[in-house]
């Protein structure tokens, strides 16, 4: 019966509203107790004064790139990355090589993550075949291999009509439409935000209402069909003010956050640096803004990193030939602290649930909880430590952060997974 | 030398005074000089150039360099090579100075954090051009005593034009009105926030009003992905006649960084016409460039 038993630190659970000094003992894989002097004989004990103790965090939008692109990144190296992330559980995207369009690639996704990854990993299915926008997945076999939601991810379902029956199939499997809100016809040829930065830099635009269109198309959808509808890294100003008119009206509409949208903007970019380039495209300050607006007022349901990873020889290219995106899940934690909660805009406990109840309840997974018989999964950080992230130290297979060199106040010390502490920092 | 945004107005003032010292050697019969004896100059051009890698290379050898052209086509890019190992391959061998030609916007910069080679940025893609503006600029002040105060008013694709951002860049920091126009798809609207003195209209007959200088750039049918004008309208609406001429001061003069379309951004009696400074621009070409090469490497 191994035990080990967590002392003095700063429990903060908002599952259950508590935030307090406690110890957590944790039993089997399973939360035993939470609660102040515990003790238990025999238990392993990881002193926690001064750090806080949390539900495990839940990144519900990461690319693992296996199968397929396992020279950017693998099931393995993206959960040890996870894990020095503070993550327990990650959600991986369908669009490796075969896309996850099938049971039998969800459940060679989930067999190679019980076997090689230190953290959960919850697969979500493609929308359609291949991701091309035509011809609907096989979702209710996917869901019973175990994924917890659909998405085109990076390739958006731009025939409406199929996004309708779309919604309607997942809402039959209780599972929710996470939609990558890009109108593909209005980004075309894009390499970054439409606007002054792009008109000087000479790089084609992306402009904001690409993705407003989609936001809009959208949530009108989720409420003709009565499905759960979540936005994926939501960047714009518009977006964020049309999920919380759809939140208001009662509709089953949700959103993530990036970090990286919210902390850098595209007048802040290294020209020409494609470890700014993602997509969406990092927007103005004033979108940034309205994002930790929108965290603060509640229209945001979860963080989420966007971890998409791409080996170095793709990266280091012409901006406009460099493909989108950039890890984060080591990063997320720190720069959350520094924007949102160093700056005085959201509680700690109010980060917490945008790591853990936030998702869990979105893709309703049985997560995200200290409750007493939970599954072990816990995230013990620091919110003043301060340490500088070392790209080239990174568990993830590639390179491609803009923050690199970076020092941040506050990070994850330790991550334990039903039980066992998979990662601590040294 | 990456692009006029980032250049100090006395590093210009500098380039063009020195281009001025080297207009006569272009109608000396020995045109060969020594300053640059020795160095040996790459003119990469990755995207089909006859007249700035001709410039270039002419400007080198007068300045008594060596100077090797190549076109990306022809050499290893076109095996799949990476750019990055394109230009440590050339930098392994010593040349003093790489000009370079880019499809890309950014490529120049991209590459000089990598190397410590000079590199001469000879247009990339849509951003900057930045000798094209310096013999623009060494253009107009052959015929005027000063760029502050000019009305110019740079017309056609401006949102595709490398040499429209460098212009703009050069003459707002000498205190020129600049006007900006075309069709709106070709205009973006946060051009007029670029630099100090920028003006945006899309009415031809209103750029040209009391103009000093008319700058027409050509339509860059192979930058656009798409129509975002139809062609068939587009001389009719922002082509310049010799009839819009007259709204424009006496002594105006008409530019065109070339290759120019008769009858698409100008008709043929305005390209002929006694107000065309377009070969004087190209002859000025080698001047600027002779100073530029100098400064960067001599």
């Amino acid at each position: 019966m191994p035990q080990l038993l967590i002392k003095g630190g700063r429990v903060i659970d908002p599952a259950s509203a508590t935030d307090k000094l406690a110890d957590v003992l944790i039993q089997d894989g399973a939360i035993a107790a939470v609660g102040a002097g515990l003790a238990a004989s025999g238990a392993e004990i990881f002193d926690a004064h001064g750090l806080i103790v949390t539900p495990g965090f839940i990144d519900m939008h990461v690319h693992l790139r296996e199968p397929g692109f396992e020279h950017a990144e693998t099931i393995e190296t993206g959960a040890r990355a996870a894990a020095a992330g503070g993550f327990t559980s990650i959600c991986c995207m369908p669009n490796t090589l075969p896309a996850n369009d099938n049971a039998t690639v969800t459940s060679y996704i989930v067999e190679r993550a019980r076997k090689l990854a230190v953290t959960h990993v919850f697969p979500i299915g493609a929308i359609t075949k291949n991701s091309a926008g035509e011809e609907l997945s096989a979702i209710g076999s996917m869901k019973a291999a175990g994924i917890v939601a659909i998405s085109d991810d990076g390739r958006p379902v731009m025939n409406a009509r199929v996004m309708r029956r779309a919604m309607e199939f997942a809402r039959s499997f209780d599972l929710p439409v996470i939609d990558h809100c890009e109108d593909l016809n209005l980004s075309a040829g894009g390499d970054m935000h439409e606007g002054f930065e792009s008109v000087r830099l000479g790089l084609r635009g992306i402009p904001a209402s690409s993705e407003d269109v989609m936001v809009a198309r959208d949530i009108l959808l989720a409420e003709l069909t009565g499905a759960r509808f979540h936005v994926a890294h939501i960047s714009t100003r518009h977006a964020v003010a049309m999920v919380a008119f759809a939140k208001q009206r009662g509709l089953p509409v949700t959103c993530e956050v990036t970090p990286h949208h919210f902390a850098l903007t595209d007048a802040g970019m290294r020209p020409y640096d494609s470890n700014y380039k993602m997509k969406p495209p990092l927007r103005t300050a004033c979108d940034a803004g309205a994002l930790v607006e929108g965290i603060v007022a509640g229209a945001v349901d979860a963080i989420a990193t966007d971890h998409a990873p791409h080996p170095g020889s793709e990266k280091m290219q012409e901006f406009e030939r460099c493909p989108f995106g950039i890890i984060g899940l080591e990063t997320a934690l720190g720069l959350a602290l520094e924007h949102l909660v160093h700056t005085g805009k959201i509680s700690l406990a109010r980060l917490v649930a945008m790591f853990t109840t936030g998702p869990a309840g979105v893709l309703h997974l049985d997560r995200g909880t200290l409750a007493v018989g939970a599954p072990a999964d816990v995230t013990i950080f620091s919110a003043d430590l301060e340490w500088t992230y070392d790209v080239n130290q990174s568990f993830s297979k590639s390179r491609n952060s803009p923050f690199d060199g970076h020092t941040f106040r506050g990070g994850p010390v330790a991550t334990i997974v039903d039980g066992a502490v998979v990662w601590r920092r040294d | 030398m990456l692009g006029i945004e980032e250049l100090e107005r006395a590093e210009i003032e500098a380039i063009l005074e020195r281009a001025k010292h080297f207009q006569p050697v272009q109608h000396e019969p020995q045109k060969k000089l020594d300053t640059l004896r020795g160095k040996m100059i790459v003119n990469l051009f990755f995207e089909a150039s006859t007249r700035t890698r001709t410039s270039f290379e002419i400007a080198a050898k007068r300045l008594g360099a060596d100077a090797i052209s190549i076109a990306a086509s022809g050499s290893s890019v076109s095996k799949g090579e990476s750019l990055v190992d394109t230009l440590n391959t050339l930098a392994a061998m010593r040349p003093n100075a790489i000009v370079m030609r880019h499809s890309a916007s950014g490529a120049p910069h991209f590459l000089a954090r990598y190397l410590a080679m000079p590199i001469i940025n000879a247009g990339d893609g849509t951003h900057e051009h930045p000798t094209q503006a310096l013999l623009d600029a060494r253009t107009i002040l052959d015929r005027r005593p000063s760029l502050e105060g000019l009305r110019v008013a740079i017309i056609g694709d401006i949102a595709h034009s490398r040499v429209a951002r460098s212009n703009v860049y050069l003459l707002s920091k000498f205190g020129a009105q600049i006007v900006l126009c075309g069709p709106a798809s070709l205009l973006p609207r946060e051009l007029a926030q670029i630099a100090p003195g920028v003006t945006l209209t899309n009415d031809i007959r209103e750029a040209i009003l009391g103009a000093d200088v008319i700058m027409m750039l050509r339509v860059q049918l192979e930058r656009q992905h798409e129509a975002a004008f139809p062609s068939s309208e587009y001389f009719q609406f922002y082509g310049l006649t010799l009839e819009h001429l007259a709204l424009a001061k006496p002594d105006a003069i008409v530019m065109h960084p070339g290759p120019i379309n008769r009858g698409r951004e100008l008709s043929s009696e305005v390209a002929d016409s006694q107000s065309s400074v377009i070969l004087n621009q190209v002859e000025n070409g080698v001047a600027v460039r002779m100073a530029v090469l100098e400064r960067v490497i001599g």
